[in-house]
């Protein structure tokens, strides 16, 4: 019972600490909003794959919520259904991108010397390179048909800037009194990195994790627009990418086809991105204890 | 002083050699590298032999296959300090390098004058914002900013097409595709330039658009940070006019941090650029690359993601020198 309370006071601080800004919170509610619908929402809103050709680029109505495509299918369905993917995608490119960075970040800073040039040295390198021309090429020879393979090729491609921030802020955390302190009360390696090290990085970890999360959504759909992802069914990157090769950004009556998978990724990038402005708040330690 | 230009231009140059290498050893040494798949697609479609059909990949991509592996990395050295990239693969006979002469100058036109008004404006309305900052103009800005900072770059240039174009028909999209109206040579007059910006117009619109909001609320919480400085103080106490503190004290101080944001940002919007040209038929080096990648045109392909490269880390030296120039303390460190 004591740990299930104590869960619940944790819950109830963090979420109080989020609603102290009113845009992140909104960001928070509607990204969590986005998650249910797509990963929950597919098991009772069926997708409509049945073509009705006296039904085609309806607008929005009681029946079709976002209205119809070329074939007369219901796009809300679609929506739906087109969330999961791109979202699967872009979870397993950013657990990737901000275990590597977090990893080799901290790494870098703590252990100094050559391990730091030598990090520093081939992150640069990456950080160079024009990461999105660089997948784009790499993926015309690399047969990318898998979404975990897909997520696993973003993330590993994607942690340079992440890598370098995550380092700064490990190189100032190392030098502060209270790390300091720790050290001269001998309190050992594992209480550092843990009980003082960890908590006080915890806010940028999460923060990491939203920006990789966004970044991995704009490469994976751009490289669908590319025609360079051979992924299949309605996904939104590929509804976008459908829209755009049958010409259909051209024509006036086909506005809703397009406009709807476009405001589902700009909806789900802008809620993450405001999100953290919460996170950021409710990951901090300093504040926890004033409540 | 000349010390820290030395250092960047050795650090660039480093760069490029270390891109050059990391790209030879990709096309060559890589499991279905472009050579073997050519090779294989050759011996498939045109029913060649493997000999001939080797010794007409190894002229494609100006390696001699049968060489040691230093000899061909030494020869690739040698060609790129030619400026020779091999022979495109989908239109033959043209080398790589007069696709790139063609075309680069496009999208060094569009990404140079997008992200200079971007990062211009972005300041200044920054710094709009920080001094008027809980105002109503602030909040307006920073909503707008925030929307259009986290919608992927080609999204807008979509969305552009589509509002601008084909719902309300305000701009004749079809008459701005391609980087010149026909008949057109270029020059140094107003016609010229005119339309090359005409045809410019929606890249360089959606290059501002996303990259502006990042600028934007930068500056602005860098110039609030600023204000709260001892030496804006100062400046206030000695009785300075309100103009020159904001612009030389204020202004000045508070964009430098932004100058580091800018590298990582030229890399992006030219990363990203080949995406925007694809939508709008611009025809720059972007464009190049992304028909190079659909019709899997190795020789173009390494060539052009190599000279992507190359600019970016150019655009970063650049933004490097304005950096020490503006801020001579970095010069010393």
């Amino acid at each position: 019972m004591g740990f299930v309370r104590g869960f619940f006071n944790w819950l109830g601080t963090t979420l109080k600490l989020m609603t102290y800004n009113k845009a992140g919170f909104i960001g928070f509610l509607s990204t969590c909003a986005i998650l249910i619908i797509c990963l929950i929402g597919p098991f009772f809103i069926p997708l409509d794959t049945k073509t009705k050709l006296d039904n085609i680029y309806q607008p929005p109505s009681a029946e079709y919520w976002m209205g119809t495509d070329h074939q007369g299918r219901d796009i809300f369905s679609q929506i739906v259904h087109g969330g999961k993917d791109v979202i699967y995608v872009a979870a397993v490119a950013a657990f990737l991108s901000t275990f590597i960075a977090v990893g080799f970040g901290t790494l870098s800073a703590f252990a100094g010397g050559k391990i730091d040039t030598a990090i520093m040295g081939v992150t640069d390198v990456f950080l160079t390179i024009p990461q999105f021309p660089l997948l784009a090429v790499l993926a015309a020879f690399i047969t990318l048909n898998n979404l975990t393979f897909l997520g696993l090729f973003l993330g590993a491609l994607s942690w340079p800037a992440l890598l370098r921030a995550v380092r700064s802020q490990a190189l100032s955390l190392k030098e502060r009194d209270f790390v300091e302190a720790a050290r001269a009360l001998d309190l050992g390696t594992s209480h550092i990195v843990f009980r003082e090290l960890v908590p006080n990085m915890m806010t940028y970890i999460v923060i990491s994790f939203t920006l990789a999360l966004t970044a991995a959504v704009y490469t994976q759909v751009g490289l669908v627009l590319l025609g360079l992802v051979p992924v299949s069914g309605s996904n939104w990157g590929v509804m976008i990418s459908f829209a755009w090769t049958q010409g259909a950004i051209f024509f006036r009556d086909a506005m809703w086809r397009i406009m709807m998978p476009i405001l589902a990724i700009a909806l789900f990038q802008l809620s993450v991105i405001t999100m953290t402005r919460s996170l950021e708040l409710a990951f901090n330690p300093r504040l926890r204890t004033m409540v | 002083m000349q010390n820290y230009y030395v250092r960047r231009i050795a650090r660039a140059l480093l760069m490029i050699w270390i891109v050059s290498t990391i790209i030879f050893f990709l096309i060559r040494l890589l499991p279905g590298n472009p050579v073997e798949q050519y090779i294989a697609r050759l011996i498939e479609t045109q029913g060649m032999d493997y000999e001939n059909a080797r010794s007409q990949a190894a002229a494609l991509f100006a390696i001699d296959l049968d060489a040691p592996l230093w000899q061909q990395y030494a020869d690739y050295i040698w060609n790129l300090l030619h400026f020779n990239l091999g022979v495109s693969i989908t239109s033959p006979g043209t080398p790589v390098s007069a696709i790139i002469a063609r075309f680069l100058p496009w999208t060094i036109f569009s990404v140079g004058i997008g992200l200079t008004f971007s990062f211009v404006f972005g300041i200044l309305l920054g710094l709009m914002m920080a001094y008027r900052r809980e105002g109503f103009l602030d909040h307006a800005l920073t909503v707008f900013a925030s929307v259009v900072s986290s919608i992927p770059n080609y999204l807008i240039g979509i969305l552009l097409v589509v509002w601008l174009g084909v719902q309300w028909k305000i701009l004749p999209i079809a008459q701005m595709r391609g980087t010149m109206s026909p008949g057109m040579t270029p020059s140094f007059s107003w016609a010229f330039l005119s339309d090359a910006l005409f045809h410019a117009f929606l890249p360089i619109s959606t290059y501002v658009l996303t990259t502006i909001g990042t600028w934007m609320l930068s500056m602005k919480g860098s110039t609030v940070g600023t204000l709260g400085e001892d030496f804006v103080t100062v400046a206030r106490a000695r009785g300075l006019k309100d103009w020159r503190i904001t612009t030389a004290y204020v202004g000045r101080n508070a964009a430098l941090p932004l100058f580091t944001q800018l590298t990582i940002a030229i890399g992006f919007v030219v990363g990203g650029s080949f995406l925007i040209e694809t939508i709008f038929q611009y025809q720059g080096i972007g464009y190049v690359l992304s028909s190079a990648i659909a019709q899997r045109d190795y020789p173009v392909m390494q060539g052009v993601f190599l000279v992507i490269t190359v600019s970016v880390i150019v655009a970063n030296t650049l933004a490097d020198f304005l950096y020490g120039w503006l801020d001579p303390r970095i010069k010393v460190g």
